[in-house]
């Protein structure tokens, strides 16, 4: 184990991939001079530019140019920039990537990964925090994932780009920089399988991204016994382990950046209300962001966030329910 | 046809291309009147010249790009036409298994990346076919089909420019019939044009009468020849004229009917048929290659009529891997 930064993991992942399978290359703006986090520094020099291309600020052709390559057999990761962007290319990843493997009848596969770094970030405002996992956990064809940890980062990262499916890879921006342990050696995290943050007795918690950090502290210093997932991907997700361990505390809490209406807690509520059976619950209740789009002024900003003291006093609120 | 030379062989060859891809879109155009087929084709009848004038110059290697009006491009291509017929029926040993219709048909075994119902969107994917042929160190190259209409859409000026700048191995075929679906393109077109436009990024343009399939073949043998000799990208303006409506259930009634009329009699079967004829080739030989395609196709749709319907359990498999529907 290693400890390193968000970045830094996802960073050493990639070029171990790239070391490992000469198909596997990236695009997106920026990434030879080491992308806009750190996450590509230093690769261009080892791989080249043809492997690591940086672009022109071309959405749609960033995203559709990946579909292209996929189909002719390599494995491009695709860089967006932020997830933002990514609204300038979702017609080439909803109508075209998604959907290329079905409507053709299995002849092609878009093996390929679509990075989109998401959330709040440097009181970046409206146009540069939203989180949009909701949205592409509704297109069929595409797995999402949403790393919450650095360890995290590299596994997913590394499942992504061997999955021969198109993975939409969600890292957090507010993350980059944190820092966790890390296997020297990187094993793909297998989508579908949650990480269990915490046990507990009281009450479920399920949370991802970069609410991760914030949930499992606000656990560990709140007083109440709770069961901690923290989902990883969302599509496909882990509701085994949630509902059985709904199913034994009675209570759920899904804790998430994202706007609340709407948002991915509601499936995950919706679930496991289908599977435990209303009697089987005492209480549910999602923390999200109000239906308001993220502002500028850090005090505007921080009445949005998903603070310490919000988690602390919701997970005190539902366990005594 | 003993005794014929080289070139009229390979002319004959487009002859029959042409023939083979107008009997299927009669035969497809009637399958969606008469309800036998669902849904709606959109027919590329008057435009046979392009793709058979462009395909004639690729190799099974490769691989194109194509447009919700696709046939022509497909079967040009080498496309498997029975397929094709059975998917535009919905029916088990389509293309796609039925999954795509019409708008989807795709053919990967020999480089046919698929039509696409959005405007534009082989742009895009074509740019990156062509990065990866080079990345993997392939022989080969990409042709990538739209229409007028397309350039109107971002990824064409997108993809113009990204082609340009990676000096990519793509033949970009701006298929310019005049109409984006309903509307006269040049009355929602400022400037001068898709060949400008195409130049201001950096790919040269050549324009070609798309209905003159010899005059279209010698134009792309040119610039393929330039393209895979590494000149980068090249952009082929071919006019045409779209003798259909936008889908076969449209009369066109937006349109005068002597311009439609004048379109027929510039036909690129007929044009192509009376050089044959001039080097020899008899009317009855002729005939009887027109002949031979509405046969094939009429079988085929026959076949089609005939071939059972997917299981409608395969509505739930190839979405993905991780995930998939219970």
């Amino acid at each position: 184990m290693t400890r390193l930064t968000f970045a830094e993991a996802a960073r050493r992942a990639l070029a171990a991939e790239m070391r490992r399978d000469p198909l596997v290359w990236a695009l997106g703006e920026d990434l030879v001079q080491g992308g806009i986090f750190g996450q590509y520094r230093g690769l261009a020099e080892e791989f080249g530019t043809d492997r690591i291309v940086s672009t022109p600020i071309s959405e749609s052709t960033i995203m559709g140019a990946g579909l292209g390559a996929a189909l002719c057999g390599t494995r491009p990761v695709i860089e967006m920039r932020i997830a933002d962007f990514t609204l300038c290319a979702m017609d080439e990843l909803v109508s075209q990537i998604a959907k290329v493997r079905y409507m053709f009848g299995g002849q092609g596969r878009a093996a390929l990964v679509v990075r989109m770094p998401q959330g709040m970030w440097r009181n970046s405002a409206a146009q540069h925090s939203q989180c949009l996992e909701a949205w592409l956990t509704h297109i069929p064809g595409l797995v999402v994932a949403a790393p919450g940890t650095p360890a995290d980062a590299a596994g997913l990262l590394v499942a992504a780009i061997r999955a021969d499916d198109p993975v939409v890879l969600m890292e957090p921006k507010n993350l980059w920089t944190a820092e966790g342990e890390v296997p020297d050696e990187v094993a793909p995290v297998p989508f579908g399988v949650a990480r269990h943050a915490a046990a507990g007795d009281a009450l479920t918690v399920v949370t991802w991204s970069a609410t991760v950090p914030v949930v499992e502290q606000a656990a560990r210093e709140s007083g109440v016994a709770c069961d901690v997932f923290d989902l990883r991907s969302l599509w496909p997700w882990d509701e085994a382990a949630v509902l059985a361990s709904a199913r034994r505390t009675g209570r759920l809490l899904v804790v998430h950046e994202a706007v609340t209406v709407s948002g991915f807690g509601a499936e995950v509520v919706a679930r496991v209300v289908e599977g435990v059976g209303p009697a089987g619950l005492r209480a549910v209740e999602r923390l999200g962001a109000p239906r308001a789009p993220v502002p500028f002024s850090p005090p505007l900003e921080d009445a949005m966030r998903i603070s310490h003291a919000r988690v602390v006093e919701a997970l005190r609120r539902v366990a005594a329910i | 046809m003993s005794g014929t030379s080289n070139e009229t062989a390979r002319r004959i060859a487009m002859l029959r291309d042409m023939a083979r891809i107008r009997a299927f879109e009669r035969e497809a155009v009637a399958a969606m009147r008469s309800g036998e087929a669902p849904g709606v084709v959109h027919p590329s009848i008057g435009q046979e010249g392009v793709a058979v004038g462009v395909c004639t110059n690729l190799r099974r290697a490769d691989r194109i790009t194509s447009t919700h009006r696709g046939h022509g491009h497909a079967i040009a291509k080498g496309a498997d036409a029975r397929a094709m017929m059975l998917e535009l029926h919905g029916r088990a040993g389509g293309s796609c298994g039925g999954k795509g219709g019409s708008m989807h048909i795709a053919d990967f075994a020999v480089g046919m990346l698929g039509a696409n119902g959005v405007v534009g969107a082989g742009i895009p994917i074509a740019c990156g076919a062509a990065q990866a042929i080079r990345l993997t160190g392939e022989d080969a190259m990409v042709a990538c089909f739209f229409g007028d209409g397309a350039v109107n859409r971002g990824p064409f000026l997108e993809g113009m420019n990204w082609a340009a700048l990676y000096r990519l191995p793509v033949l970009f075929v701006c298929e310019d019939n005049g109409f984006a679906a309903f509307t006269r393109n040049s009355a929602v077109t400022a400037g001068a044009g898709p060949a400008a436009r195409a130049e201001a990024c950096g790919v040269p343009a050549t324009a070609v009468d798309g209905e003159d399939v010899l005059a279209a073949d010698a134009v792309t043998a040119d610039l393929v020849a330039r393209i895979r000799g590494g000149a980068g990208p090249q952009f082929l303006h071919a006019k045409c004229y779209r003798w259909e409506g936008h889908t076969g259930t449209d009369a066109a009634a937006y349109r005068p009917t002597e311009e439609a009329a004048a379109a027929r009699g510039r036909d690129a079967i007929r044009r192509l048929a009376a050089v044959l004829e001039a080097e020899g080739v008899t009317a009855a030989e002729i005939a009887g290659i027109e002949a031979q395609a509405a046969v094939e196709m009429a079988a085929y749709r026959a076949a089609a009529l005939a071939a059972p319907w997917p299981d409608p359990g395969a509505a739930f498999s190839d979405v993905q891997d991780a995930g998939a529907p219970a």
